[in-house]
């Protein structure tokens, strides 16, 4: 019966903890998180003061070792761990794909005056397109960053600003030429 | 000629077939923009040199992205009036994008989805059939659409819903996402209008060799669920 206690009690928690983080997340899911990982080390300070009380919480709740518990919670922290870095990193992509594509965009010349528009109907028997009209010198730099990286979308993030660094700097030798210039 | 269509070709590693897929497509149509979702090998400067637009994803990114690219891109056209998503191996036909565009240009629909299960010009395996079917099951059962083959990559959206489109689903889930988003569309008031029209996919071996494995539909459907 009690063992039946417990068992409702985890899964609702499982449920509710996952549902809470998966829709809020907001400043005040985030309060939350923060709020349940100072009680967790309070909890944890108060354990090591005295071991007996995770058996004597377990007794409580039908659960027969204190370890049990222990495995229980840590079950559910870390499914909720697993919820929230998903998240996160699904946010993160979206990010950086809207980064990335907004740097591709940059890179060709709008479709009004794209010389595969403009030109489209005059040089269609030729089809051809001044390649330099279209690729940029940047078209060089950029395969050199950062490779097809799918799946882990923070540290593509993270390299993605070198990225951004380097082409900042390859500009700076040439106004630095410009300085010295006159 | 067809000025104020766009087609969107998301390209990835096909530089086998993208030149000819872009030199025959643009027999018909004049304004084709690939998106060149970070290809290792020349599928690019083929499709470039072809006389596409080529936009270039500095980072591999995914076929949504890509195709996401490709809208913003297009709706820098102001003549633009229909955006077409066509594949770059060369399964899509451009007789079957021309009808779908005859009928849109009647003005009664927003938007017409290929489907290969309306005739039986297309023979995918009954493996792929099946997973087919059940993708669109699951698609209708989530979305308010009513649709026959929701992961066909052929489709013509005409310029208000390729504003209003916002796909974030990177990798394979994309298709259902444009469904579910284009689903849940209001025009004054009105959920917005929609409708199939048969196309045949022509599987060809390159395609074939290409194509989605079962396995894929399992992450299809992961990353569907937990979106």
């Amino acid at each position: 019966m009690r063992q039946l206690v417990v068992q409702v009690v985890l899964i609702v928690g499982t449920l509710a903890v996952s549902w809470r983080l998966l829709l809020g997340y907001g400043q005040r899911a985030q309060a939350l998180r923060r709020l349940g990982l100072l009680l967790f080390a309070a909890f944890a300070v108060w354990s090591i003061l005295d071991p007996g009380v995770w058996t004597r919480l377990a007794k409580l709740v039908g659960i027969g070792r204190g370890a049990d518990l222990i495995l229980y919670g840590l079950v559910v922290a870390f499914f909720s761990f697993v919820v929230t870095t998903f998240k996160r990193f699904r946010d993160m992509e979206i990010r950086y794909t809207r980064l990335a594509r907004r740097i591709a965009i940059d890179e060709v010349p709008p479709a009004t005056q794209h010389p595969a528009v403009v030109g489209g109907q005059l040089h269609k028997a030729t089809g051809a397109i001044e390649p330099g009209e279209t690729a940029p010198e940047t078209s060089g730099e950029l395969p050199d960053g950062p490779e097809p990286a799918l799946s882990p979308s923070l540290p593509t993030h993270e390299v993605g600003l070198p990225t951004a660094a380097s082409h900042s700097s390859t500009v700076t030798p040439e106004s630095a030429r410009a300085d010295d210039a006159p | 000629m067809n000025d104020d269509t766009w087609l969107v070709i998301p390209l990835y590693n096909e530089a086998a077939v993208i030149g000819e897929v872009v030199r025959h497509t643009r027999e018909t149509f004049s304004k084709i923009v690939c998106v060149d979702d970070g290809s290792s090998d020349d599928s690019a400067r083929q499709a470039e040199a072809a006389g596409a637009v080529v936009v270039r994803h500095p980072v591999n990114l995914g076929q949504g992205a890509a195709l996401q690219t490709g809208f913003t891109y297009s709706l820098t056209d102001p003549k633009m009036r229909y955006v077409v998503t066509f594949d770059a191996d060369g399964q899509h036909q451009i007789d079957d994008v021309l009808v779908m565009l005859e009928r849109i240009r009647r003005g009664d629909v927003k938007v017409v989805f290929g489907s290969r299960f309306l005739d039986e010009r297309t023979r995918p395996s009954a493996l792929k059939k099946l997973v087919l079917r059940a993708a669109v099951g699951y698609t209708n059962a989530t979305t308010h659409t009513k649709l026959t083959d929701a992961h066909n990559g052929l489709r013509v959206l005409e310029r208000p819903v390729v504003e209003r489109l916002d796909i974030t689903q990177n990798r394979m889930a994309h298709a259902s996402e444009i469904v579910a988003q284009i689903g849940s569309m209001e025009f004054d008031g009105r959920q917005v209008t929609y409708t199939e029209e048969p196309v045949h996919i022509l599987y060809t071996d390159y395609s074939m060799s290409k194509g989605q494995s079962l396995w894929n539909s399992i992450n299809i459907l992961a990353e569907l669920i937990w979106r």
